[in-house]
């Protein structure tokens, strides 16, 4: 097996595996740990990749080609840019982490709840690597399948309409993008993105960007987003807003700007007016919110506006930070998100009228949801704050009053993050907080701990990153004001 | 003395094959004593499309160059082929489903049964390939009688008769529109075959002529009656809900299949020179078809009616293919054609299932927890429900986007836009039924099943595994499909 294969490795074990728990009657625990198993050995194969991968190179890395259909030119073709690695990267951590949560607090009809993850898991790195339109759009589709189930499935009580809503809104952009591929794809005589022409039509950029404005999400296009982030189990919740947001930016940098330069300037303004709006008013609903998760919701949106500001500021600057970001916010929530699980079981509640409390006697949960709190306010020396000054920097290279909106973000950040910490961990000790209610377990630090870890290994060295996402190639960034 | 024209025998070995196996199911209701009846009757059929699906493969592989035989009524062609194996497979699969469901507890006329699936099924194989108006009309007819009587089989069910009699009624109206509208073509240009049509339309410049238009335009409301597509779609609800599921998962298959692969012939052999017109006219009946099926969907309780109404929507999706009138317009049509019979097929199946443990008729409600209790059955519904969504779990997804990019290379971006507003509307009934089946526990609605476990239902189960296959295994082979799909047009003159 050569090393390029690794990528169809990467999208087709946890598809293959997921249909192989379905199928075989396993106990709970068997299947747990098989699922588990399967996305520790999805992070291996990453990390095999990622000490191959050639960062001096800024081309397709990994990649494999081979025709689907010959008559239209579409074709199965995979492959990773430095920037797709680390998003690849981002995904199969956070989810070997959900996984690992799933499994810690035991699923209900476990075959069906394990199967989803993993096929979730290879839809999602399939989005990332896929250099074909039409495959990345059956990507970008299937990621909603098994989401739409795990929500309906295993979700709060309001999960039924959440999950309409979440498809509804997530289908209407992605069908219009449907429209732009046939449109792009028939008028340049291939689907391929690699060889591609760049277009400069207006319309078939809109269609794009609506699939990519829902998903991400951008202000006002987050109406699906607020039942969601609640009504789901708090795993599926951090995967969604750490890692399959990720697609919508994703798919902007990747698409949208790449491939329509002379739209994307004519709009600029316009999108980092949206982002700038999501910043402004996702921050002020998460200071507003009586609820941890819906704290760290409206954060994600938020920092879908930041990421979107840096990468529509088309400055070298802006978008390598946008890079930063998504991977550095992609951890910071899932990190978040599963705490907010932990906090969940132990009070079964996440109202902050009901919390309070519970750094006593629990230091270890105490120290993790400082910490990684402290990293999502962007806290000087922090990943998030490697990522927001880079993007801020090129905001304020394309005019002084995005960088101004932007602080304001931060700031607003500083606010509503230590008002969360303050909720749940100080003040009085809340009705729902009982001593009973242990410390995190050695499960849970077994998953917490390593994407802590990562998030501060991510402090330290930010550069690795943001230094390396091979954007810095002409083509990538349009520059044009 | 006579002349009889000469025969070749092997253009026509499916439907003969197809015959001769109704013979003898029919035979088998006299001769086989009433116990051993319905293995033995279901089993002849079984082979008898299977046979069917061989001598249709062998023939496609002999035909590369299409020609007319037997004096120039039947096209021995690819196009015919390709349409008589998905006729013959859904066959198949509807024997398998109703060697298990059709008149439970009365075994005494089951073989009648089979022997009209057959003759049914024999019927739309000779109405593909037929090259005159006359033969068109006559398989029309004979298809459509067996399909009017095995309606209204299982007299026990409640609707079955009435569903039979609705059709019968409907479905002659509709056959009288397109005889009215053959006799009208036969007057402007005293042919009956389709290419004599075309010539003489062409060589008297009658591509204007009102008998010409006029008979056009019934044709196309009596194919429209078959395929179901609105606004000739209002008997398909009603018969769909009220035949037995058997039946309709057939009908709902098979019938399109016939119906469209035959309109594409026509238009593109007998009416090339009134393209303009039959491709505006189709493209309205696309719309029109969208917007009825989707919309009354979103409504519905029963889920039969719901499939039906979905079954409309897909004629309209199927028909934007057919408005292009081009190669890739057919290939599209093919391609879609397949897959939608096998998720059609399927997805009636599975509601036939849950129509046996519950004894009544099945409907978003009574639905609830059946994903987990019978997981294969539901595992498929779900991939059936997400592909006619057009999701990528299955080839619904490649479909589409095939249809689309024919009604784009056509230069009908607006036609595009509309079938994607329509898909996205569809998407809420169907995903009402995952709802329905998955995360809604029956405890919580209080359902009795009708006695004890499931049956076991393996015919059943393996006709739905056979569908299962297809409607997923077209994502992967999309090349392979399409290389056969590229070579049945070809067929067609452009």
């Amino acid at each position: 097996m050569t090393i390029s294969s690794f990528t169809s490795l990467l999208i087709w074990l946890p598809i293959g595996a997921g249909i192989l728990i379905w199928v075989l009657p396993l106990s709970r625990y068997a299947t747990g740990a098989l699922a588990l198993l399967v996305s520790l050995l999805e992070v291996g194969v990453w990390i095999e990749q990622a000490t191959r991968f050639d960062f001096g190179d800024r081309g397709l890395q990994f990649s494999q080609k081979a025709p689907w259909f010959g008559d239209l030119n579409v074709s199965y073709h995979v492959g990773e840019y430095a920037f797709s690695l680390w998003l690849v990267g981002l995904t199969v951590v956070a989810m070997a982490a959900a996984i690992g949560y799933g499994f810690w607090v035991g699923r209900d009809r476990p075959r069906a709840y394990f199967g989803l993850m993993l096929m979730l898991t290879g839809a999602t790195v399939g989005v990332f690597v896929a250099q074909d339109l039409l495959l990345f759009y059956a990507f970008f589709e299937a990621m909603l399948i098994p989401l739409y189930v795990l929500v309906g499935v295993w979700g709060g009580p309001g999960r039924l309409g959440a999950t309409v809503k979440f498809l509804i809104y997530t289908m209407a952009g992605s069908l219009l993008m449907l429209a732009a591929i046939i449109v792009y794809g028939l008028k340049a005589g291939t689907f391929d993105l690699v060889d591609g022409p760049t277009s400069i039509s207006r319309w078939i950029f809109l269609g794009f960007m609506i699939a990519f404005v829902i998903k991400a999400p951008l202000f006002p296009f987050h109406g699906w987003l607020p039942d969601t982030y609640r009504e789901a189990p708090p795993e599926v919740t951090a995967v969604l807003s750490g890692v399959v947001a990720k697609a919508g930016t994703y798919g902007m940098l990747r698409i949208a700007i790449a491939k329509f330069p002379e739209p994307t300037a004519y709009y600029r303004t316009l999108f980092l007016a949206l982002s700038a709006a999501a910043l402004v008013y996702g921050s002020l609903l998460a200071f507003r919110s009586p609820t941890l998760r819906g704290v760290v919701a409206y954060s994600s949106l938020a920092q879908s506006g930041l990421i979107a500001l840096g990468l529509f500021s088309g400055i070298q600057l802006g978008v390598d930070g946008a890079v930063l970001q998504m991977v550095a916010h992609g951890l910071v929530s899932t990190t978040l998100f599963l705490i907010a699980g932990t906090v969940e079981r132990r009070t079964t509640t996440d109202q902050f009228a009901l919390l309070g409390g519970m750094a006593k006697g629990r230091p270890a949960l105490a120290t993790l949801l400082m910490t990684s709190g402290i990293i999502s306010l962007a806290v000087p020396g922090s990943a998030m704050f490697a990522g927001e000054f880079l993007i801020l920097a090129g905001a304020y290279q394309r005019d002084w009053w995005w960088a101004v909106i932007g602080a304001v973000g931060i700031v607003l950040a500083a606010m509503y993050m230590l008002r969360a910490i303050s909720a749940v961990l100080h003040e009085a000790r809340g009705s729902t907080v009982h001593d009973e209610a242990l410390d995190l377990r050695t499960g849970e630090l077994a998953l917490i701990v390593p994407l802590v870890a990562a998030l501060l290994v991510l402090s330290a060295f930010p550069a690795g990153i943001s230094h390396h996402t091979g954007l810095s190639k002409p083509g990538w960034v349009s520059t044009a004001p | 003395m006579i002349s009889t024209p000469h025969v070749d025998w092997f253009a026509i070995s499916t439907i003969l094959v197809l015959l001769g196996a109704s013979g003898i199911a029919l035979l088998s209701a006299v001769l086989v004593p009433r116990a051993a009846k319905r293995p033995v009757a279901a089993t002849i059929a079984a082979l008898g499309f299977v046979g069917g699906i061989v001598t249709s493969v062998w023939l496609d592989v002999s035909s590369a160059d299409g020609h007319l035989v037997i004096s120039g009524t039947f096209e021995r062609d690819r196009w015919t082929a390709f349409a008589q194996v998905i006729i013959c497979a859904v066959g198949l699969a509807g024997s398998l489903v109703g060697w298990e469901h059709i008149a439970r507890g009365r075994d005494d006329h089951i073989a009648e049964f089979f022997c009209l699936l057959l003759a049914s099924a024999a019927g739309m194989c000779f109405f593909v390939g037929s090259a005159n108006l006359m033969v068109m009309f006559l398989s029309l007819e004979w298809f459509s009688i067996a399909l009017y009587v095995m309606c209204a089989i299982d007299y026990d069910v409640e609707g079955s008769l009435e569903a039979g009699l609705k059709y019968l009624v409907i479905g002659s109206f509709g056959s009288a529109a397109l005889l009215f509208g053959c006799a009208l073509v036969y007057g402007a240009t005293n042919r009956i075959d389709f290419a004599g049509i075309a010539s003489v339309v062409g060589a008297q410049d009658l591509s204007g002529d009102a008998f010409i238009v006029l008979g056009l335009a019934m044709i196309i409301a009596g194919l429209g009656f078959k395929s179901s597509s609105a606004p000739f779609h209002m008997w398909t609800p009603d018969v769909y809900e009220g035949a037995p599921t058997t039946v309709t998962a057939f009908m709902s298959a098979a019938t399109k299949v016939a119906a469209f692969a035959l309109a594409f012939r026509l238009m593109r052999t007998a009416f090339p020179q009134e393209e303009h017109l039959w491709s505006w006219a189709f493209a309205g009946i696309a719309v029109a078809s969208l917007a009825i099926g989707n919309l009354a969907a979103l409504v519905q309780r029963s889920v039969k009616r719901m499939l039906a109404y979905s079954s409309i929507s897909h004629a309209g999706f199927m028909l934007i293919g057919l408005s292009t009138g081009s190669a890739l317009g057919g290939r599209a049509l093919l391609y879609y054609l397949v897959v939608y019979s096998a998720m059609a097929f399927g997805s009636f199946a599975v509601v036939a299932a849950r129509e046996r443990e519950l004894g009544t008729p099945v409907t978003l409600e009574n639905l609830a927890g059946f994903g987990w209790e019978r997981p294969f059955l539901g595992v498929a519904m779900w991939f059936f429900l997400f592909g006619f969504a057009g999701l990528p779990v299955g080839g619904g997804f490649v479909a589409k986007f095939y249809v689309f990019s024919a009604a784009y290379e056509h230069g009908w971006t607006w036609l595009v836009i509309v079938g994607v507003l329509a898909t996205l509307v569809s998407l809420w009934y169907y995903l009402a039924i995952v709802r329905a089946m998955y995360m809604r526990p029956a405890e919580e609605l209080h359902i009795a099943a009708v006695g004890g476990a499931p049956p076991r239902e393996l015919q059943l189960q393996a006709a739905v595994a056979l569908c299962l296959v297809v409607s997923v295994g077209s994502l992967f082979a999309v090349q392979p499909l399409i290389d056969l799909a590229e070579h049945a047009t070809a067929s067609l003159p452009f």
